[in-house]
């Protein structure tokens, strides 16, 4: 219809005008039978007197030209847009194939042939009988490369194509999710997917108690003593825990399954499926993405080129675990650059090692001293002294400018002349939160604290939410924050599961965490630790008793909040050293700070006090204006042990 | 925050001002005696609503029912024999009998059964169990279940 009318559009000027000169013609030639009208119109054209025959045979042809012309330009244009018409058809039935194409191969290249959308459900199906045993044995194998033949693959061999709850990451608020889903929802099947060989474990003991453990074989056991004495190992459950990802559909009672070395690449949230680094696509009907981060690098080791890279180690897994420990057994000297939590567990660690095997190990930062971003600075510089004493060398307000490798040594120049030579480096200097998944998902990635951003329920969109590491989320107490600390894995991630099946409840209870540098030194907090904020300490005199070792063994029970934490605590550290009875009154054995934002409490360091989290805790829930901290203080009965 | 420096109370055993950062005091440290301490606190903290729905919850919700979210249970709820624990603890906690949870039975042979297969995940701690007669089975289980909290934090449940 379209095309006849413009095409009638077009023919119709051209008709009028040969139809026109036909009828001019018809009259000039006299062809019709005499009924002229008498009154020829005025605005006829004077071409000349109508004339005879010879004109008449240029008029005929001039016409035949104009009439042939005009039906040549029709037909070409009707021919032409019969050809528009069927590409333009073409192309829209081509569309839906096309971003299907997109979806599934998203890092390939765009010219991709159409015969893409049938094998994509075959690939669905081929997956390797070997890497279903992945989960069981602790063995890493590598995705296979050539899927085997989907016939010969039985049906209780396949990966399931549908989890009902699905959770990105096999950390400790993927764990925890789980375990809250599972109480919650009776026969929940959970499938978790973790791009690492290994079950889901706890991260603090890597940087303390495994490196105080006697065992030789503790790199292969993970196993440690906790404070009551008692081993266990890093691992949150033994493989027996967990079911197989390819039984998960037909358990009766549910359960939790882990895919191992499997990345997801691609969230299709509308579709409510995602897509694996090997093609599988799982889809789900609600989803926790606790992806964590990965450690940062510094710009001038990354630069720096590969001899520099081989002799650095980021810390963060278990495989850095282990290489660490071998790498710290192996060499003469060791430097750790990072002066915050990590950096400092890991220092002291390795500086314990070094009063047995004469290892030199080196700490060195841009603060003034270490935890230097969380402690007053009075606290901070008493903590690098005690770090000094446990065997560490520590080089403060040192800014890294290059590194280079020499004669098989690392060279380290700092900015202000100083030059280090060593033989391996530990760089500790912050976590970068993964949010690889933000793109294809949707979703919001916070530009002040990073992460993805999430409401104060953590959830990102329908059906997803972020726990843990990667989560950027409204603290409705202290504000939008993102925290990088075990307990808040375990919080977030239980509230996460919680939510997940129906409960709609906001972040509320307040994580806390811990540290300890050395037999001596030890501190729980809780809420905003920032040594930017105006802080009170309010410090008792110390005696030989106060010090997490002295309260472990007089108690004999727990000196961390661990009811609500999965169970970490410090060891009795191994020490043969008294601890030195503080006699100077300026010496900061126990105390409490109180960190204000506004004149409210917002966050709460227990130095060397143990026990006396839920009243911390307490505090910082009411939010209220105290007048007097020191009255506040007399709450946590610092006296007392 | 009080301003000491000028008349120092007489407990206070001493007062730095460090740190500061325009002009008002950036941090402060106190150091206190026991003495010091002795009186009793007058903060003010707000009052506890028994009936928070965000506050954490021990195992026994103020409704009656069991949280089986509750870190005290360990993994014993979202394990392979959660379902049967679930059953068993909760037909026990609902128990009206003289002898707690005599009417469970059925329950607790299931649960027990579920444990056995699972060594590794609850080593079973009690190898009288099994012998047991039915009665002496019900008060196993009443006493294991009644412990169960205080039990399961001290053992680090798996």
């Amino acid at each position: 219809m379209l095309k006849c009318r413009t095409v009638w559009r077009k023919l119709a000027p051209l008709a009028k005008c040969s139809s026109t000169l036909c009828r001019q013609n018809v009259r000039r030639t006299g062809l019709n039978n005499g009924r002229t009208p008498v009154c020829v119109p005025a605005a006829r054209m004077s071409t000349g007197p109508v004339g005879g025959g010879g004109d008449n045979l240029k008029y005929a042809l001039l016409v035949g030209a104009v009439s042939a012309g005009g039906l040549l330009y029709a037909v070409v244009t009707m021919k032409s847009d019969q050809r528009r018409y069927k590409e333009r058809m073409e192309e829209l039935s081509t569309r839906p194939q096309k971003t299907s194409i997109t979806e599934q191969t998203q890092s390939e290249p765009p010219a991709v042939p159409e015969d893409q959308p049938a094998a994509a459900p075959s690939i669905e199906e081929t997956s390797s009988p070997a890497e279903a045993e992945a989960p069981k044995e602790e063995t890493a194998p590598e995705v296979t490369d050539t899927p085997p033949v989907v016939d010969s693959t039985p049906v209780s061999l396949k990966l399931p194509s549908h989890a009902p709850y699905l959770l990105i990451g096999g950390g400790t608020a993927s764990f925890a999710a789980a375990r809250s889903i599972r109480a919650r929802d009776p026969g929940a099947k959970v499938l978790i997917v973790t791009d690492e060989p290994d079950l889901p474990y706890m991260r603090p003991p890597l940087s303390k108690e495994l490196w105080f453990s006697d065992d030789p074989a503790v790199t292969e056991t993970l196993r440690f003593k906790q404070w009551n004495g008692k081993e266990r190992s890093i691992y949150f459950q033994p493989p027996s825990f967990y079911i197989r990802p390819e039984d998960l559909e037909g358990a009766e009672n549910g359960g939790v399954a882990v895919l191992n070395n499997r990345k997801v690449v691609y969230m299709d949230v509308r579709g409510n499926k995602v897509k694996l680094d090997d093609d599988t696509e799982i889809s789900y009907d609600k989803c926790l993405i606790a992806t964590g981060g990965i450690p940062r690098n510094l710009q001038v080791i990354e630069r720096a080129g590969e001899d520099v890279m081989k002799k650095t180690t980021l810390f963060r897994k278990i495989e850095d675990f282990k290489s660490l420990d071998k790498v710290s057994r192996n060499v003469k000297s060791v430097t750790i650059i990072g002066g915050g939590f990590l950096g400092s567990e890991l220092a002291c660690a390795l500086g314990r090692r070094s009063t047995e095997s004469g290892l030199e190990v080196i700490q060195m930062f841009p603060e003034k001293g270490n935890m230097g971003k969380v402690l007053p600075e009075y606290l901070s510089n008493w903590t690098t002294e005690k770090v000094k004493t446990e065997g560490v060398k520590v080089l403060t307000e040192a800014l890294v400018k290059s590194v280079n490798c020499k004669d098989d040594k690392l060279e380290i120049r700092l900015k202000d002349g100083r030059v280090v030579t060593t033989d391996h480096i530990v760089a500790a200097v912050g976590l970068e939160p993964n949010v690889d998944l933000a793109k294809s998902a949707g979703l919001e990635v916070d530009s002040d604290f990073g992460g993805y951003r999430v409401n104060a329920e953590l959830q990102a969109r329908s059906n997803i939410w972020v726990a843990g590491d990667a989560a950027c989320f409204y603290d409705i107490r202290l504000g939008r924050r993102r925290v990088e600390h075990h307990d808040h894995a375990v919080v977030s991630g239980r509230l996460a599961g919680e939510n997940m099946t129906g409960a709609s409840k906001p972040y509320w209870h307040q994580s806390m965490f811990w540290s300890d540098l050395g037999p001596d030194v030890g501190y729980e907090a809780i809420g905003i630790v920032d040594s930017s904020l105006p802080t009170v300490g309010v410090f008792a005199k110390a005696t030989a008793k106060d010090t997490p070792k002295a309260a472990t063994e007089k108690s004999g029970t727990g000196i961390r909040s661990e009811s609500e934490t999965e169970d970490t605590a410090v060891s009795p550290v191994a020490s043969d050293t008294p601890s030195p009875a503080a006699e100077h009154k300026d010496d900061f054995g126990k105390g409490v700070i109180f960190y204000l934002r506004d004149k409210v409490v917002v966050g709460i360091i227990l130095w060397n006090v143990f026990n006396r989290m839920p009243i911390a805790r307490k505090i910082i829930k009411d939010g209220e204006e105290h007048a007097d901290l020191n009255e506040v203080a007399k709450l946590f009965n610092i006296h007392e042990d | 925050m009080k301003d000491f420096s000028k008349d120092p109370p007489q407990h206070v055993f001493q007062i730095h001002y460090n740190g500061f950062i325009d002009g008002s005091p950036h941090y402060k440290i106190i150091f206190v005696t026991k003495e010091d301490h002795e009186a009793p606190s007058n903060a003010e903290l707000v009052e506890e609503d028994p009936n928070d729905p965000y506050e954490e919850q021990g195992l026994i919700l103020p409704s009656g029912e069991i949280n089986w979210n509750c870190p005290c249970l360990g993994g014993m709820a979202s394990g392979p024999c959660g379902t049967e624990f679930k059953d068993a603890f909760s037909c026990f906690h609902y128990s009206k009998e003289e002898i707690k949870g005599s009417d469970c039975m059925e329950q607790f042979t299931a649960m027990q059964q579920c444990l056995q297969l699972y060594p590794e995940l609850y080593p079973q701690e009690d190898e009288a169990a099994s012998k047991q007669s039915s009665k002496d089975s019900a008060m196993y289980f009443s006493r294991l279940f009644l412990e169960l909290p205080t039990r399961l934090c001290w053992r680090n449940f798996q």
